[in-house]
């Protein structure tokens, strides 16, 4: 439908949508986030959910304690290399439609982490993420423009054609591969189906 | 705090036992009192319990890797050189053993004095890397032994739950040990440099 006259329709009071646009609103509406924390960042995330930043507005003040309620998943500080097996569990628990925020440096990249030998160097070697926010650790107002930004990308999803998302695509899987503990390292370090062989390093 | 005093008092109580004093040359003078393996716990319970020392509070266990070192002197030796004596300067080679070792702060609350530092070492770095728990002695160091035994490889004989504390179970290697060797899995450095650098360039020439 035509958005100009979609605008002037609703001047004369009369309301116009489409399924789709419906649809996405009422998903984008009610985000319902993992009660999951794994580092400082965590922190921020609490603090985002409390009266004074108040996740509340936008959707997403249920934080469900179960990956089987929730529909998003905040990775929320650093990764250890043990823990992520069991972030990637639960990430596969969760129903589709899923999403996922990378929050802070080390959610992304390992962050003042990456040279060591423990920790993940960024979770999307294993899952793919929908949202990065930079930052150690993100302010709230970092977070809910994450969020904000989670909802936009909500919004514009296409319910058919081949853009649509992937828990409307029977041919993608919604569930990847759990690394296994190694003699020395994650086995595999990376998923390759996620996280491309990059071969460009440093200068 | 006299080391002295209290390793005659140790000796006097522990016969047989073998202490040193190893001393630190830098300001804070924090000396350190090497006890033997076969009597450490002995010698741990003493100084807990003597009424005088009463060291009945262990703040700290940490792990410290020695690796293999080679020394050359120089040394005059006496030779035969065509038929007649001459003094030549030989360069002698002495190789040093590495160990492993966990060293022990501990403190009186009661008394309020503190920290001694007690050292313990293994004979080597490679099998022989045994040595006897504290935690009977004091309990707090008992995840502190476990984390030793993580990082560094020195088995506590007599720790009611030795275990992996940070790494999994299935790790086989000790990451804080100075030779130790950390997985390649680097993909992108911004701004690399230095040892970071070579690490990355390492990686390159694996790849291709």
């Amino acid at each position: 439908m035509d958005k100009h006259l979609q605008i002037e329709l609703s001047k004369q009071g009369i309301f116009t949508t489409t399924l789709q646009d419906l649809y996405n609103w009422g998903r984008k509406s009610s985000v319902w986030p993992m009660t999951f924390g794994l580092a400082c960042c965590a922190i921020e995330m609490i603090a985002t959910t409390m009266a004074r930043y108040d996740l509340a507005r936008f959707g997403a003040e249920v934080f469900r304690a179960s990956p089987r309620q929730a529909d998003l998943m905040i990775i929320s500080g650093t990764i250890t290399k043990k823990m992520a097996p069991l972030v990637v569990r639960l990430y596969n628990q969760m129903a589709e439609p899923k999403y996922v925020i990378a929050m802070g440096s080390c959610a992304i990249s390992g962050g003042p982490f990456k040279q060591g030998y423990n920790v993940l160097k960024g979770i999307d070697r294993y899952i793919p993420v929908d949202v990065h926010i930079p930052g150690c650790p993100p302010r709230p107002e970092a977070l809910i423009h994450s969020f904000m930004t989670l909802q936009k990308k909500i919004e514009d999803q296409q319910l058919t054609g081949v853009n649509r998302p992937r828990h409307l695509n029977q041919a993608e899987l919604s569930e990847f591969p759990v690394p296994t503990y190694g003699e020395h390292d994650l086995e595999p370090p990376s998923n390759p189906d996620v996280w491309p062989d990059f071969k460009v390093i440093g200068q | 705090m006299d080391l002295e005093q209290i390793k005659s008092d140790i000796e006097g109580a522990v016969p047989d036992s073998t202490l040193r004093i190893i001393l630190n040359g830098s300001p804070s003078a924090e000396h350190s009192l090497l006890i033997d393996n076969e009597h450490a716990r002995e010698i741990a319970f003493f100084l807990r319990d003597h009424p005088k020392y009463a060291f009945d509070y262990c703040s700290n266990a940490t792990g410290l890797d020695w690796l293999d070192t080679e020394s050359t002197q120089k040394v005059k030796v006496r030779k035969l050189i065509e038929g007649v004596e001459q003094e030549v300067e030989e360069s002698q080679k002495t190789l040093f053993s590495g160990y492993l070792e966990s060293v022990y702060h501990v403190y009186s609350m009661s008394k309020k004095h503190g920290p001694l530092v007690l050292r313990l070492r293994t004979i080597n770095r490679t099998d022989a890397t045994h040595l006897p728990s504290l935690t009977p002695v004091w309990r707090s160091v008992e995840f502190q032994e476990r984390e030793i035994f993580d990082l560094f490889g020195i088995t506590f004989d007599g720790h009611p739950d030795l275990r992996r504390l940070l790494m999994w179970d299935e790790f086989t290697d000790h990451p804080m040990r100075r030779d130790y060797v950390e997985p390649d899995d680097y993909e992108y450095e911004p701004t690399a440099h230095d040892e970071v650098l070579e690490k990355a360039q390492r990686h390159i020439t694996q790849l291709t």
